[in-house]
């Protein structure tokens, strides 16, 4: 009879306190994991405001926020055109140009290749729009990807304009 | 074994030693049977013990001058190399020495996979030493990122957004190890940390690698088990210390080439370029012995799988002593494998040299026929070849072949033929 496996209160005390003993190094743990991420100061740069009224048609600037490059390209018609002329089935991560740039002529994207980070450079490539040098990504005049290794599109950041000449991003 | 009965001469050596057993265990250092046939292939391991001492030292004396600031840490480098007594002579030894190290593990794993030493019952010395291997990438990567220069920024950037490729969780990876949105001052200062933190662990399991190399001996030019000691064998004292030294001698005319007349010829002139987060340089390249992983990243159009090849290539070494189904340790009695891998060799060094070129046309094709077979050659052929393989007759000792004279019988006849002609 005592042979038989039976629950006894010295497991449910090996069990409880095993537990107990898990959860205390795991929430003494994460203030030591959570330090890692973005701090006060860092998060506190989340917005930047733009003055693009000097930028003309075909030109494009490149603006910092959050450590990273925004490229703000003033589209000529041509761009426009091309880059709604593409079927969604050619593309990638297919995207309408619409839902891009709400805005055709402003194209505003962060201009971080999505393969692995580097910054593509503008009016190269097969498609006329971004070539990436490190590993060989071409994206379109929508900032999408077109050929390489790159699984998506050039991300466009959260951004509004707040009157006709200043665009704040963040 | 004799050194569990060893008894310190004075008094006080003995009562020392009957509280902490330290001299026993310098008398088995000293007295470590070791296989008399180690060609110097072998001498790599004290070769490597000096690289991790220097650039620890090194690195200690580096740290006292620099500054771990993204405003300050690129004009801290070059105050190193103009302003600080040394400083260039330090800085130079540490950064050559971060390729030494490189150079001279290399060879300590080619010659491990010449002479199957990561077979039982090796395979924890094995695995021990790809986890120094792994860490002396981790460690090499965040050091090259110190300086702030434009390589270093942006190779921190690719490299560490190659945890992006994680689904699901891989942004939030990438921006936990950031401490930011992008390669910034708190990424800058927490690889300074990991980085003097590095080389100390790589310490720790290096005495945990030797530590599981004294338990079963040295491998040997022929593999097979010898008894010890026995007159197979010689104490490590003087006789593998006297050669390790004398290889180190030689290594250190290399070393010295590098640190005295070519000190920048491994590095990138880019990194002479203070960061920019706005502009990335046209052609970024690792340094030279990351080439071939990064060969095979590049070569896998689709990022999470390229990330997965690139890890699988270094991790696939760890599964190498169950793969190679061949009891035979030596590639020396097995022909065929002696073949298959210096085919490798020659995958790895293609592998290498198209990493470091542009990544399409031509390159890209070699890079994915190098992929393929350096995948198929731990996968396919080494679990096959030992099955198939028709090895040589193994002899029975290390001094059989050299008393005896029949089983060195290649040499012998390669011997006749010259003198034939």
């Amino acid at each position: 009879m005592s042979d038989q496996k039976k629950v006894n209160r010295r497991d449910f005390i090996y069990t409880a306190s095993t537990v107990v003993g898990v959860v205390g190094v795991g929430a003494a743990a994460w203030p030591l994991i959570d330090q890692m991420n973005p701090d006060a100061s860092v998060k506190a740069l989340a917005t930047t405001e733009v003055d693009v009224s000097l930028v003309k048609p075909g030109q494009s600037i490149t603006v910092l926020w959050r450590g990273k490059p925004v490229f703000i390209k003033r589209r000529t018609e041509n761009e426009i055109t091309e880059a709604k002329a593409v079927s969604l089935t050619e593309l990638k991560h297919p995207e309408k140009d619409e839902d891009r740039a709400s805005n055709p002529e402003w194209l505003v994207m962060l201009g971080v290749c999505t393969h692995l980070g580097c910054v593509p450079l503008a009016d190269k490539g097969d498609y006329n729009g971004w070539f990436c040098p490190c590993h060989g990504s071409h994206y379109d005049t929508s900032g999408r990807i077109r050929k390489g290794p790159a699984p998506t599109n050039l991300e466009i950041p959260k951004y509004e304009f707040v009157n006709s000449n200043t665009i704040k991003i963040g | 074994m004799s050194e569990h009965n060893y008894q310190p001469k004075s008094k006080f050596g003995k009562w020392f030693n009957d509280r902490l057993p330290l001299l026993t265990l310098a008398n088995h250092l000293t007295d470590y049977p070791t296989p008399k046939n180690l060609n110097y292939w072998w001498t790599f391991g004290g070769i490597l013990t000096f690289c991790l001492i220097t650039q620890i030292i090194t690195g200690l004396v580096l740290a006292m001058h620099y500054i771990a600031h993204a405003d300050l840490a690129f004009s801290s480098v070059e105050h190193i190399m103009r302003d600080v007594n040394y400083g260039w002579l330090i800085r130079y030894i540490h950064a050559n020495g971060a390729s030494m190290f490189f150079l001279a593990v290399y060879i300590h794993i080619f010659r491990s996979l010449f002479y199957g030493s990561y077979k039982a019952p090796r395979e924890i010395i094995w695995i021990l030493g790809i986890m120094i291997y792994l860490l002396m990438m981790a460690a090499a990567f965040m050091g090259y990122v110190l300086p702030w220069g434009q390589m270093s920024f942006w190779g921190a950037t690719v490299i560490t957004n190659l945890f992006s490729a994680i689904p699901l969780v891989g942004e939030s990876i990438t921006t936990w190890l950031w401490g930011g949105y992008s390669v910034d001052n708190p990424t800058l200062t927490r690889f300074f940390t990991l980085h003097y933190l590095i080389p100390f662990l790589i310490l720790g399991l290096v005495v945990l690698h030797i530590w599981a190399l004294h338990v079963p001996g040295n491998n040997n030019p022929i593999g097979i088990d010898i008894k010890k000691p026995s007159k197979d064998t010689v104490s490590f004292h003087p006789y593998i210390v006297v050669k390790d030294l004398f290889a180190l001698l030689l290594f250190l005319i290399l070393f010295a080439f590098f640190v005295f007349y070519s000190p920048n010829v491994l590095g990138h002139a880019d990194n002479y370029i203070e960061a920019n987060p706005l502009v990335t340089p046209a052609h970024i390249v690792p340094e030279w012995y990351l080439l071939p992983f990064y060969a095979i990243l590049r070569s896998i159009p689709d990022k999470l799988m390229g990330v997965i090849a690139m890890l699988s290539a270094i991790l696939i070494l760890a599964a190498l002593p169950w793969l190679d189904t061949s009891k035979i340790r030596s590639a020396v009695f097995r022909p065929l494998y002696k073949q298959f891998y210096w085919i490798l060799v020659l995958d790895v060094l293609i592998l290498g040299y198209v990493g470091a070129m542009p990544a399409e046309g031509l390159y890209l094709l070699i890079a994915r026929i190098g992929t393929a077979y350096y995948f198929a050659h731990f996968l396919i052929i080494l679990p096959i070849l030992g099955k198939v393989e028709k090895t040589l007759p193994l002899p029975m000792s290390i001094s059989e072949p050299i008393l005896g004279g029949s089983l060195n019988a290649e040499p012998a006849r390669s011997k006749e033929n010259s003198q034939k002609l």
